[in-house]
C-alpha cells in the first residue's frame, strides 16, 4: 500500500519529465507545420501562425500548458494531436494496447526461454549443451534487436519470399477484433517476440546459471541428498526456488528495455504498436501525442517494477517479514 | 622459503600485477582484448588502411556486390602468389533488363601492399596518400564489402565508421565515469539524506524506458548543427542515462569500504576527507571501476547505433556505423544488396569483444574469486 501511494509523485515527477522533454526542441508544431506548407509552395502569414498557436494553446507559458494538459489526462484526456487531426486517446488506444501485448507476451517468452536452460547450463556446467548455450547468449547481447530484425527480414524475403513485418496479414489490418484477428496477431507476434526476448533471455540465463551454481553447493543440498530424494525433486523444490528471486526482480528492469527495445524493432519491422507513431510525433513536436506515449511508456515500467516487488514479496517469505 | 621461489615472487607481486596474472589465465578476455586493440588501431589509423576515400562515389559501380580475393595467381601458365579480385561488369537481365553485375574473367585487379591511392589528411592535417593495401592502378576500385547504393567501398566506410562509433564509447563512458563517481562516491560516503537522494534519482532514471528517452532527448537537437556538436551532444544523452549503473558500483563498494578497518585507520591517523577518498578508498576501487566501465562501452556503442539508425544520432555525412546500417533500413535494399548489414557484423563482434574483455576484468579484478 505505502509503496502504491509511492507511485503517484513519482509518476507526478515523470510527467513532469516527460513535458520538459518534448518542450525541449526549439520552435513548436506551428512553425513546423508552416515550414512544410512553405515548402510546398504556400505562403503562410505570421497572423495565421498566431492564430493557429492561439487555438491549439501553443502561445501560453509553459506550466500553463503543462497544467492544461496534466489535468485533462487525470480524466483521461490526452489532448489533441496537431498532426492527425485528432484526439490523441483516438490514436494511443490499439497501439498502446499492442505494445502492452508484445512486451508482455516477450516477457513470457523470456521466462520461458531462459529458466530452463539457465537450469540446465547449471546442472550440467561446462558440458557442450552449457558452451553452445552460453555462447549463442553472448551473441543475443552482442546483436542489437533491431539487427536481428534487419537479418529476419532479409532471410523472411530471400528465402520464403514473405514480408515478416507488421502485427497483422492485410485482411485483418484494419479489420475490427475478432477471433480470427486474435489468431493472425499470434501467428504474427511470434518474429519480434523472438527478436525482442533474446537480448533479455540471454542476461537473464547468465543469472540464472550463476545464481543456480551458488546454491548447488550448499549443504542443504547435499542432506536433502544424502535423505534419498530423487535429482529432479531435490531440484526443483529447494534450489531452483531460491535462484528465481532475481528472475522475478528483473522484471523491473527487463520491462523499460523491452518497452525500449519494441520502440525500435516497431519501427523496424513496421509494427502497428507505439514506436513508428512515437518517432514521428516526436520528430513532429505533436506534442501531446508524443508526451502521451511517453507518459504511458514510462508509467508502464513503473507499474512493472511494482508488481515485480510485490510478486517478490510473495515469493519470498524473507522479503516479505523484512 | 622454496615455495615463495617456485611461485615466482608471486607473494611480493603488486594488485596489479596479480589483476593481469589472472587475467592472463581467461582465454576468452585475451582474445577480446586482441580484437579490441586492434579494432582500436584501424579506428586510429583509419585513413591509412581504409583502401579507399570512404566519400569517393561512382554512379556507375551503384550496389556493385563485394568481390573474393584468390591469392593464387595461374593466368601466366604457372602459379605465383600475387591476390587478385575479377571484375566485375555491368549485363542487363536477359529476361527481366534488369541491370547486373557479373563477374569477367578475363580481367583481374591485383592488389598491392602499400600502394599510393586516394588522397587525405590524416586526422585532419597530415597529408597523405599510401593506403596499406589496394589495387595496383589507383583509378580501379575493389569492393571487398561491395558498394553501396552511391557506389562507395563499403569496406572503406566501415573503417572509417569505427572512429565516431568506437570513440562515442570511449567519450560517453568517461562522461558517466565522472558522473558516476562523483554522485556514487557522495551516495556512499556520506550516506544519509544525500544517500537517499542519489538513490531515488537513480531509480528514477533507472525506471525510465530508456530509447523512448533517447529519442525524445535526440529529437530536440537542431538539424542544423555542425556534426561535431552533434556528435558531443549525442554522445552526452547517451551517458546522462548510462552513469546510473556506474554510480551505483561505486556506492555499493564505498558503503563497503567505508567500514574497512584500513579507512578506519587512516581517519584516526587525521587524514583528510579528500585524502582518505582519493588516496585510500578510490585506489582500491579501480579495477572494478575498470571492469564496469569496459561493460559499458558495448551499452554505448549499441545505444549510438540504435540513434543513428533511427536516423535521430550522427548524420549523414558523418560516418558511423549506425549511420550506415541506415542505408539498410527497408526490405528492398536489404534484398538486393545484403552487404549492407555488414557495419551490424561489426557492431556485434566489438560488443561481443569487449563483453569477454569485461567479464575477465571483472574476475581478475576481484581477489575473493578462485
Amino acid at each position: 500500500m505505502r509503496r502504491l501511494a509511492g507511485m503517484i509523485p513519482f509518476i507526478f515527477l515523470v510527467s513532469i519529465t516527460v513535458f520538459a522533454l518534448i518542450k525541449l526542441p526549439p520552435g513548436d508544431f506551428v512553425q513546423n507545420y508552416a515550414a512544410a506548407l512553405a515548402a510546398a509552395g504556400e505562403t503562410v502569414d505570421d497572423a495565421m501562425m498566431a492564430s493557429m498557436r492561439q487555438r491549439y494553446g501553443l502561445d501560453q507559458p509553459i506550466w500553463i500548458q503543462y497544467w492544461d494538459w496534466i489535468s485533462g489526462v487525470v480524466v483521461g484526456d490526452f489532448g489533441y494531436s496537431f498532426q492527425w487531426q485528432q484526439p490523441v486517446v483516438n490514436l494511443i488506444g490499439e497501439r498502446m494496447g499492442l505494445t502492452f501485448v508484445l512486451s508482455a507476451s516477450t516477457l513470457l517468452f523470456t521466462w520461458a526461454v531462459a529458466l530452463p536452460i539457465g537450469v540446465y547450463s547449471a546442472v550440467r556446467r561446462y558440458s557442450i549443451g552449457d558452451y553452445i548455450f552460453t555462447f549463442i547468449g553472448f551473441v543475443g547481447l552482442a546483436v542489437p534487436g533491431f539487427l536481428m530484425g534487419l537479418v529476419l527480414m532479409y532471410v523472411g524475403v530471400s528465402v520464403f519470399h514473405a514480408d515478416v513485418g507488421g502485427l497483422f496479414s492485410p485482411p485483418f489490418v484494419d479489420a475490427p477484433w475478432s477471433w480470427a484477428r486474435v489468431v493472425d496477431l499470434a501467428k504474427h507476434l511470434w518474429i519480434p517476440m523472438v527478436i525482442l526476448g533474446t537480448g533479455g533471455a540471454a542476461s537473464l540465463i547468465r543469472i540464472m546459471r550463476a545464481n543456480l551454481l551458488d546454491q548447488l553447493h550448499q549443504p542443504y543440498v547435499d542432506t536433502a541428498r544424502a535423505k534419498g530424494l530423487s535429482e529432479f525433486t531435490l531440484l526443483v523444490r529447494y534450489p531452483i526456488r531460491i535462484a528465481l528471486n532475481p528472475f522475478v526482480s528483473t522484471i523491473g528492469w527487463v520491462l523499460p528495455n523491452l518497452v525500449s527495445g519494441s520502440v525500435i524493432i516497431s519501427i523496424v519491422l513496421n509494427l502497428p504498436t507505439a514506436g513508428p507513431v512515437l518517432l514521428q510525433a516526436l520528430l513532429g513536436q505533436d506534442q501531446y501525442l508524443a508526451g502521451a506515449f511517453l507518459l504511458l511508456m514510462c508509467t508502464l515500467t513503473v507499474i512493472g517494477t511494482l508488481v515485480s516487488d510485490i510478486l517478490l514479496a510473495l515469493l519470498d517469505p524473507r522479503i516479505r517479514f523484512q | 622459503m622454496s615455495a615463495t621461489l617456485t611461485h615466482g615472487g608471486l607473494e611480493t607481486a603488486s594488485q596489479a600485477k596479480l589483476t593481469w596474472l589472472r587475467f592472463r589465465r581467461h582465454k576468452l578476455a585475451m582474445f577480446g582484448l586482441v580484437v579490441m586493440v586492434l579494432l582500436y588501431t584501424i579506428a586510429l589509423f583509419a585513413e591509412f588502411i581504409a583502401p579507399f576515400n570512404p566519400d569517393r562515389s561512382n554512379a556507375r559501380l551503384v550496389f556493385h556486390p563485394p568481390q573474393a580475393i584468390h591469392f593464387i595467381d595461374d593466368s601466366d601458365g604457372g602459379w605465383a602468389l600475387r591476390p587478385y579480385v575479377n571484375a566485375f561488369r555491368l549485363a542487363r537481365d536477359p529476361v527481366t533488363l534488369e541491370p547486373r553485375f557479373v563477374p569477367d574473367a578475363s580481367r583481374r585487379i591485383y592488389l598491392h601492399w602499400f600502394v599510393r591511392g586516394d588522397g587525405y589528411d590524416m586526422w585532419t592535417f597530415i597529408p597523405g596518400n599510401l593506403h596499406l593495401f589496394g589495387p595496383e592502378n589507383p583509378r580501379d576500385m575493389v569492393f571487398l564489402l561491395g558498394a553501396d547504393r552511391q557506389g562507395r567501398d563499403v569496406l572503406s566506410r566501415i573503417i572509417h565508421g569505427a572512429r565516431a562509433s568506437l570513440s562515442i564509447g570511449l567519450v560517453g563512458v568517461t562522461v558517466s565515469l565522472m558522473l558516476g563517481i562523483t554522485f556514487g562516491g557522495l551516495s556512499g560516503y556520506y550516506g544519509g539524506r544525500i544517500d537517499w537522494f542519489v538513490q531515488r534519482v537513480i531509480e528514477f532514471i533507472i525506471s525510465l524506458p530508456t530509447i523512448p528517452i533517447w529519442l525524445a532527448l535526440a529529437a530536440a537537437l537542431p538539424k542544423d548543427w555542425p556534426p561535431m556538436a552533434i556528435y558531443f551532444t549525442i554522445t552526452v544523452i547517451i551517458s546522462l542515462i548510462g552513469w546510473t549503473e556506474l554510480a551505483r558500483v561505486v556506492r555499493g563498494r564505498f558503503l563497503q569500504l567505508r567500514s574497512d578497518s584500513f579507512v578506519t585507520s587512516a581517519w584516526l591517523d587525521g587524514c583528510s576527507q579528500k585524502r582518505i577518498i582519493f588516496r585510500h578508498m578510490l585506489p582500491s576501487l579501480t579495477s572494478h571501476i575498470i571492469a564496469s566501465v569496459t561493460l559499458a562501452i558495448p551499452m554505448m556503442i549499441l545505444a549510438e547505433t540504435s540513434l543513428s539508425f533511427l536516423g535521430l544520432g550522427l548524420q549523414p555525412p558523418a560516418i558511423s556505423w549506425g549511420a550506415l546500417l541506415k542505408e539498410a533500413q527497408n526490405v528492398q535494399s536489404i534484398a538486393s544488396a545484403p552487404w549492407l548489414l555488414l557495419p551490424g557484423a561489426a557492431v556485434a563482434i566489438t560488443v561481443l569483444a569487449l563483453n569477454f574483455l569485461g567479464d575477465g576484468l571483472r574476475d581478475a579484478a576481484d581477489p575473493h574469486a578462485h
